[in-house]
């Protein structure tokens, strides 16, 4: 796929840094406010759609299954698991438990493991709707 | 034993995500890995139903008991039914597993295959340990999903169609399901099985259960394929590759259809004379009709799929007779044997119909078809698949001293003795008319004449095909010990004790 004109390519340019860095806000927050991991996966995709949809997947050199997003994939349900697995065999000998401190609440580091559940499944979503994405548009 | 509850569905999701990540680079870890988690699993599940003493046992995932009374977490409750099944189910795959190491060489993308497979594995072991009917659907949808792409495994033309007839279906019934919990949730305000029972006892309106229950009926209905719901079985069975058959026909039918009917009509509904009367109607429809459709099939793996449906049906009538005679109020323990008939059937069903896919699967490996007009006299070169093969066609037709001869018997003296004379006289003709499929499978197959191959060409199918073969054979005949009184009384008739007696279900609630 060849890209798109030159006034959509300049406006990505300065709007996909931006939606990249909300997605990043939204996961780190993920705890303390609406919307959370899921959410995140489906805008930090969209910038790569954006991204990928207005400089064409030629110049990329997209193939139609990226090794990549693929692992990333894996790698972030991976990541969970292996969160929720230590609660069992390590800390608490009980499944999902939250192990970790809790913080104060309203404070960014707090509220134990679930910020890190949000990042695995962040990188789960992102990467499968990516991997959707690209199985259908090239 | 507790503690180990989560390792059912841990250990092949880990998998499937580990085959994903490292099967590229390690070849060997994506053959052995799923075989030896399963291996595992299968022990597991055996030593759970050597050491179970009859309790419920319950495992709060993330360590939350309930607040207020209200159980808000997430429970893996585990009984002798669920036992019994994560047997089935651990044991049937990893047989498959072992078997598709040889068979699924020829194809490209094997690393799919194992991940789908556990998937598909975590799937039903979550819907059979589930305690609540959230995550029961989350579980079921799982192994769904997983099961309709490894239906089009193959990418041929016939093969996607099937998997998207399967998936159509599929989402209509997962629809039913959904909706239903929906308003399961909005009367009762809980999705725990155990309290939305004793909600429903409290206060009964008795029009939307009836609503619900029949709606539940239709969407596991259209997952085991009974009969007026069965058009997407054939297809679907006969396209997959020959060990996701065996699985499919001999573990998802019963783990996501049959399973959830008995659970839920004892342990969350009461039971209703009408809605029993209902699931007997279905049965029955399922049992005569299925094993009609099958006698036309030239297909080999299309007649067993057809009497898939009519097996089903024997299971439904054993679990159907048994609902209408305590409906009625009836003695308590013709009900209790007609219902173990139900679940013993369904176990010997696991095997002797994964064993005859397997089967299936071998003579398609060697010839390269399945058509029974182009087979015959295959017992020479074949002996072992040959000799399998013929002792699970004794089983499915109800030859003694197979497994299916004493369950079917079971079901028959349970009919008769509940006095419903016309099932009992189908269920008899209808596995003399399976007799008689069956030996026509056989004859075209493996006697008869030779036909035209090239005798260099056709020779046993490898190792770890022959050894799931002749494991299941084995238990084809080692699955009638559990008709032995002493063993019967340890294992099935507690089973079914626990499930009918709703009240055992409902003290998790106060263990929690």
């Amino acid at each position: 796929m060849i890209g798109m004109t030159l006034i959509l390519k300049k406006i990505n340019q300065l709007i996909v840094g931006l939606i990249f860095l909300y997605g990043i806000y939204i996961i780190t927050h993920g705890h303390l406010t609406p919307g959370g991991c899921f959410a995140v996966g489906a805008v930090i995709a969209g910038a790569f759609f954006l991204l990928v949809l207005a400089y064409g997947s030629d110049i990329l050199k997209l193939r139609k299954r990226e090794e990549g997003s693929s692992v990333a994939e894996s790698t972030g349900i991976f990541i969970f698991l292996v969160l929720a697995f230590t609660a069992l065999i390590i800390v608490t000998r009980i499944f999902f438990t939250n192990y970790l401190p809790k913080g104060i609440t309203g404070e960014l580091i707090s509220s134990g493991v679930i910020p890190l559940y949000n990042i695995a499944v962040g990188i789960e979503v992102a990467a499968a709707l990516f991997n959707t994405f690209l199985a259908l548009y090239l | 034993m507790n503690s180990l509850i989560p390792l059912f569905i841990i250990l092949p999701l880990a998998t499937a995500i580990l085959i994903m990540l490292f099967g590229r680079l390690a070849k060997v870890l994506q053959k052995a890995l799923p075989s030896a988690v399963l291996l595992f699993l299968t022990g597991l599940s055996f030593y759970f139903i050597i050491s179970w003493d009859s309790g419920i046992y319950i495992y709060e995932i993330g360590g939350w008991g309930p607040i207020d009374n209200i159980p808000i977490s997430i429970y893996f409750v585990l009984d002798g039914l669920s036992i019994l099944m994560l047997c089935i189910i651990n044991l049937v795959g990893f047989l498959s597993g072992f078997y598709a190491i040889s068979y699924i060489k020829r194809y490209t993308g094997e690393n799919k295959f194992y991940a789908l497979f556990c998937l598909m594995i975590a799937g039903m072991n979550g819907v059979v340990l589930s305690g609540d009917i959230f995550n029961l659907y989350v579980y079921l949808e799982i192994a769904a999903i997983s099961s309709y792409a490894l239906v089009a495994f193959e990418v041929e033309k016939e093969k996607l169609e099937a998997s998207y007839k399967y998936q159509v279906l599929g989402c209509l019934s997962s629809f039913f399901i959904l909706l239903n919990i929906g308003l399961l949730y909005w009367y009762t305000k809980s999705l725990n099985i155990a309290d939305i029972s004793r909600i429903m006892e409290a206060s009964a309106n008795k029009n939307l259960i009836i609503f619900i229950q029949i709606l539940f009926i239709a969407g596991f209905g259209l997952k085991a394929a009974l009969i007026p719901f069965h058009a997407w079985l054939p297809d679907a069975h006969s396209s997959a590759p020959s060990p996701i058959s065996a699985m499919l026909s001999g573990v998802l039918i019963k783990a996501i259809g049959i399973y959830l009917i008995i659970r839920l009509f004892f342990n969350m509904f009461d039971i209703t004379y009408e809605i029993a009367l209902l699931i007997t109607v279905i049965g029955t429809l399922s049992m005569v009709i299925g094993v009609l459709l099958a006698i036309g099939q030239w297909d080999m793996k299309r007649l067993l799929a057809y009497h898939s449906i009519s097996q089903m049906g024997y299971v439904i009538i054993g679990i159907g007779i048994g609902m209408l005679i305590l409906a009625k109020g009836g003695n308590k323990s013709w009900a209790a044997l007609s219902i173990a008939g139900g679940l013993f059937h369904m176990t010997n069903h696991a095997v002797f119909k994964g064993l005859l896919f397997l089967n299936a699967g071998a003579v398609e490996y060697t010839t390269g078809t399945r058509n029974l007009k182009e087979l015959g006299g295959l017992s020479g070169s074949m002996p072992v698949t040959s000799s399998t093969s013929l002792s699970a066609s004794m089983a499915i037709s109800g030859i003694p001293p197979f497994n299916g001869f004493f369950s079917k018997l079971i079901i028959i003296i349970a009919a008769a003795k509940a006095q419903y004379f016309l099932l009992t006289f189908l269920a008899i003709s209808v596995s003399i008319i399976t007799l008689a499929s069956f030996l026509k499978l056989q004859k075209k197959t493996f006697y008869g004449k030779l036909k035209n191959w090239n005798l260099n060409k056709i020779k046993e199918a490898p190792f770890t095909m022959c050894f799931s073969m002749i494991v299941l054979a084995i238990l084809c005949i080692g699955l009638s010990l559990l008709i032995i009184p002493g063993i019967r009384e340890n294992i099935m008739i507690h089973v079914v004790y626990t499930l009918i007696n709703k009240s055992n279900y409902l003290l998790i609630l106060s263990e929690l």
